[in-house]
């Protein structure tokens, strides 16, 4: 079964009079991890929001086709119920926040849904572990750095144990070590439990070394689909605001020299490889 | 000219943020302080327009100390466009917000024209000047504030992180941004944790903060090619270029990339079999 299936979906918001999202149809399979990338206001964060049912029951407009999230249509499922489908992390983790302290913002949306204190625990206990936040469970939140608030956002996410994580934009506010663990986490959920991910961002060369899968975005519809060596090769030459990363650049200009590599290397080992 | 003389500073009683700092930034020069989060980047930057005041030492702009010289005068000499600045936005037009920053330093409304129209075309901005500011994206945010900061024609221009959260496009225009503005003889102060960003810019003089020491000053072919290890002590990863040059000098082939385009070359003559010239 597909986690996520979105077939023809149109969406304009309240006030406008531009279509942001142009008949739109894609599929995420369980356990995939693929990065969304597109220029700024191509449309990535609106279809996040259709995904999480934000959009249309929060922000309102002209909206048609169907989502379905693990088989619930996210136009008319409650958001909190689809929250145990997809959790999403917003891009400023102070948005995300809302208790006091870190265990009890983590608590939140399970006090919410109803779980016994056992499993409250038991579940508060386990991501913590996972995240390696164990030590920060009693701290107050406006003594955090940004990078362990973006950690805690993420455990208040993880701990409804979704099937799917998305991330939307989050590399903007992390330091290159944040970032580096967050690439581990995220090899980590999607190894040991098999949590599909979603990387909205236009930072491709960060990410590209994870992904089974790339998805571009360009003006409201999806312009590229596929795994990273078919995307990189069919974006040779076009400009359309990505960030390539620096090693697939240099393949793309030893290529218009009429170098020709079988294999795009994605990072300085591969390219090392082709050389040697 | 501005110098920082055995500069520390620190909040109240807490830690030291900034130790022993001794830079001096000759006009003309883009200078690129690297850090991780914390490292105090952008309080160093704060003290270029006397935000902040040393605990321990003395800042100079030019002739002025930047602790008896009133922020309005450093204003005057010294932009300083915070990371995200687009959050500071509050008129209802492009035109005004940019109209705004003049009428605070008390230019006449025909200087203020003049300017207006000069920053908003340099900055690709004209054609949205009747526009909310709300309405633009990310990108065109952060152009319109690097904009404003240019209207009354500071010398000193200081930008924090500005390619965070900004795309292919935008980061391609604000390297050309910076470099039109060294060419119009601004003195360009960046700090970031873009390294990739900074490796296009191979011009910048490169000094690398770590826990508010500087652990290197420098020119960026230098740092690139011979130190990245400073980068990663630094808490930075080095760019994917100068991680190539360490895994084919462990292979035996010496390789010196001195700017971007050099790199292709070379890389062009070892795929080729050619000798690797240094």
């Amino acid at each position: 079964m597909h986690l996520i299936e979105v077939k023809n979906l149109s969406f304009k918001y309240q006030g406008t009079n531009k279509f942001v999202l142009k008949n739109i149809s894609l599929s995420v399979r369980n356990g995939e991890i693929v990065i969304l990338a597109g220029p700024s206001g191509c449309g990535k964060t609106t279809l996040a929001r259709t995904l999480t049912g934000l959009i249309p029951q929060f922000y309102k407009g002209e909206y048609s086709g169907n989502v379905l999230v693990c088989g619930y249509d996210a136009a008319k499922t409650p958001i909190s119920d689809l929250a145990s489908c997809i959790g999403y992390l917003f891009q400023n983790p102070d948005n995300q926040i809302i208790m006091d302290t870190v265990e009890r913002d983590i608590a939140f949306s399970l006090e919410y849904r109803g779980f016994t204190r056992e499993e409250m625990r038991n579940r508060i206990t386990k991501i913590l572990k996972t995240l390696g936040i164990e030590h920060l469970a009693n701290r107050k939140i406006d003594t955090l750095s940004g990078g362990e608030k973006q950690l805690v956002a993420l455990a208040g996410v993880l701990v409804m144990e979704p099937k799917m994580l998305l991330l939307d934009e989050v590399s903007a506010y992390l330091s290159p070590r944040s970032l580096k663990r967050l690439i581990s986490i995220i090899k980590l959920l999607n190894k040991e439990y098999g949590t599909s991910i979603m990387l909205i961002d236009h930072r491709l060369d960060l990410f590209v070394k994870v992904a089974d899968r790339v998805i571009i975005m360009y003006d409201g519809v999806i312009y590229q689909d596929g795994d990273p060596q078919t995307i990189f090769k069919n974006l040779i030459n076009k400009k359309l605001g990505i960030n390539i990363p620096t090693i697939v650049k240099i393949y793309e200009r030893l290529y218009l020299r009429g170098i020709r590599i079988d294999k795009i290397p994605l990072d300085h080992i591969e390219l090392a490889d082709i050389i040697n | 000219m501005i110098i920082f003389d055995n500069v520390w500073f620190k909040y109240g009683d807490g830690d030291y943020i900034l130790k022993n700092i001794n830079i001096t930034i000759k006009e003309g020069e883009i200078t690129c302080i690297l850090g991780d989060n914390g490292a105090g980047k952008t309080t160093l930057l704060k003290h270029i327009n006397g935000l902040l005041k040393p605990t321990e030492g003395e800042v100079y702009v030019d002739e002025l100390n930047t602790k008896e010289a009133s922020i309005s005068n450093l204003a005057k000499k010294v932009a300083l466009v915070f990371q995200y600045p687009e959050r500071m936005f509050f008129t209802e037009s492009v035109w005004k917000e940019v109209e705004f920053a003049l009428a605070n330093f008390g230019f006449e409304e025909d200087i203020r024209v003049h300017q207006i129209r000069k920053v908003l075309n340099m900055f690709w901005l004209w054609e949205y000047k009747d526009r909310s500011p709300f309405t633009l994206s990310g990108g065109e945010q952060r152009r319109l504030a690097i904009a404003i900061a240019l209207a009354w024609d500071p010398k000193y221009v200081v930008l924090d992180e500005p390619t965070a959260g900004q795309d292919g496009f935008q980061r391609e225009i604000l390297i050309d941004i910076i470099r039109n503005m060294v060419y119009r003889e601004k003195t360009i102060i960046l700090a970031t944790h873009d390294i990739e960003f900074v490796f296009e810019l191979p011009e910048c003089r490169i000094i690398v903060l770590n826990k508010g020491e500087i652990i290197y000053d420098g020119s960026s072919v230098e740092l690139f090619n011979n130190y990245p290890e400073l980068l990663i002590e630094a808490g930075l990863e080095p760019p994917s270029l100068s991680k190539l040059i360490q895994t084919l000098r462990k292979e035996g082939k010496y390789v010196v990339f001195k700017n971007y385009d050099d790199a292709i070359d070379k890389i062009h003559n070892l795929i080729r079999g050619g000798e690797c010239n240094k």
